[in-house]
């Protein structure tokens, strides 16, 4: 089935999920630097995007790549890609270090958690096929809400800043901003009518 | 079960990494009591790491691989450190209760206005104001307007804003076009996490008088 689509993007998800775990199983540097090897410039170019280039985004580049090697064994193929999975390490890490604040987070372990019901089998769809639904989907959006999506994710900007640089008022902001995501949104859950 | 869910902004700043931290913890807190949002913002992840995937890679200096492999030797797997303490009486959700914890000097209710109680949360953003907010059964938060964004999370009790009752979990957002008079149920105290990154508009001229003084 995976056949029919192009080898790059399918063959990526599948296989940094496995080198990933290979990583945590066995602590293979062998399978790590053909991770470092693909991730660290796109690691570095997510670090540069807020701290410029040079040593510092080099340094949180590494310390993101330290960190996937340390916490390999956190990852789960089941819920995401290996590319969503160090996008939030790498996330965390450039709020910590350049914002010198915390990114609060729930824990799952925490008595208070609210339970997690099973997924619908029809909502729960494999990670790859996902990634390769998110990746169409993103690439059909219109030019005003790409850059939308990557004031946000690459240079940090909260609504409020977005506004400002973009000199729309903070409500049309907000309005694209969620017509963006229910569109990304919808594309993974609507897609179950595809299969 | 929860009705007032996070609006798809927040989802999306946070899965982002945008948010002040304020934001997040109030965000964070709501997540940890709601499966419905973490699959939203799961999603949210994904755009992240697709974004990532697909920028145009930035080569790191030529040591950097041999730096970090000397690196990998040394380091160690985090154990799952995790201090299992109970579930509070209210049940107050992670990561709210860290924050609260960790500065065990204003753990107390310390009197807020005439009516209700606070404890207030030290974040490091400079942008936000974060406290849990204790409403006597019954009694209502005077009425009061927004200067910019306020988003309540419910954690104990109900919180009536008419037409709507909000219960554990569900978030109350506000904005400037919103003026209200929000009321704890008659059956228990409310306790709930707010958030604001401007200061309320009063119409009691009293309040305004000492509204400087309560930071809010």
């Amino acid at each position: 089935m995976r056949l029919s689509i192009d080898p790059r993007r399918s063959a990526e998800p599948i296989s940094f999920s496995d080198l990933l775990v290979s990583v945590a199983t066995s602590r293979d540097v062998r399978s790590f630097e053909i991770i470092f090897n693909h991730f660290a410039p796109r690691v570095t170019a997510y670090m540069s995007r807020l701290v410029g280039d040079g040593p510092a985004a080099d340094e949180l580049m590494q310390e993101t790549m330290i960190a996937v090697w340390n916490k390999a064994g956190r990852f789960d193929p089941k819920r995401g890609s290996a590319a969503t999975w160090i996008f939030t390490i790498a996330r965390n890490l450039r709020i910590d270090a350049y914002r010198r604040e915390r990114r609060p987070s729930f824990d799952p372990n925490d008595p208070a958690f609210g339970p997690i019901p099973d997924l619908p089998a029809d909502i729960a769809v494999d990670a790859a096929q996902a990634a390769e639904r998110l990746h169409h989907a993103v690439a059909k959006l219109a030019h005003h809400e790409r850059i939308l999506l990557e004031l946000a994710y690459f240079e940090s900007k909260p609504l409020n800043a977005i506004s400002q640089e973009l000199g729309l008022p903070l409500g049309t902001v907000k309005s694209r901003l969620r017509r963006t995501f229910s569109k990304l949104r919808g594309a993974l859950e609507n897609a179950k009518g595809m299969r | 079960m929860i009705r007032h869910h996070l609006a798809d902004d927040l989802v999306v700043s946070y899965a982002a990494g945008a948010l002040a931290e304020g934001w997040s913890l109030v965000v964070a807190a709501h997540l940890a009591l709601c499966p419905l949002c973490r699959r939203r913002c799961a999603i949210g992840d994904n755009i992240g790491g697709l974004l990532l995937e697909e920028l145009a890679p930035d080569a790191p200096p030529e040591q950097s691989w041999e730096e970090v492999r000397a690196r990998l030797a040394g380091a160690t797997p985090p154990v799952g450190a995790r201090d299992g303490l109970a579930a509070s009486r209210v049940g107050v959700p992670e990561p709210v209760k860290s924050y609260v914890r960790r500065d065990a000097g204003s753990r107390k209710w310390a009197a807020f206005g005439r009516r209700a109680y606070q404890i207030p949360i030290p974040t490091a953003d400079g942008s936000t104001r974060a406290r849990l907010l204790r409403i006597p059964a019954g009694r209502s938060v005077p009425e009061h307007g927004h200067r910019g964004r306020e988003l309540t999370l419910v954690l104990s009790g109900n919180l009536c804003d008419d037409p709507a009752i909000f219960r554990r979990g569900d978030i109350l957002d506000a904005d400037e076009a919103l003026t209200h008079k929000p009321v704890a149920g008659v059956g228990a105290d409310c306790i709930c996490l707010v958030v604001t990154d401007a200061p309320l508009r009063f119409r009691s001229r009293l309040i305004r008088l000492v509204q400087p003084l309560l930071g809010i």
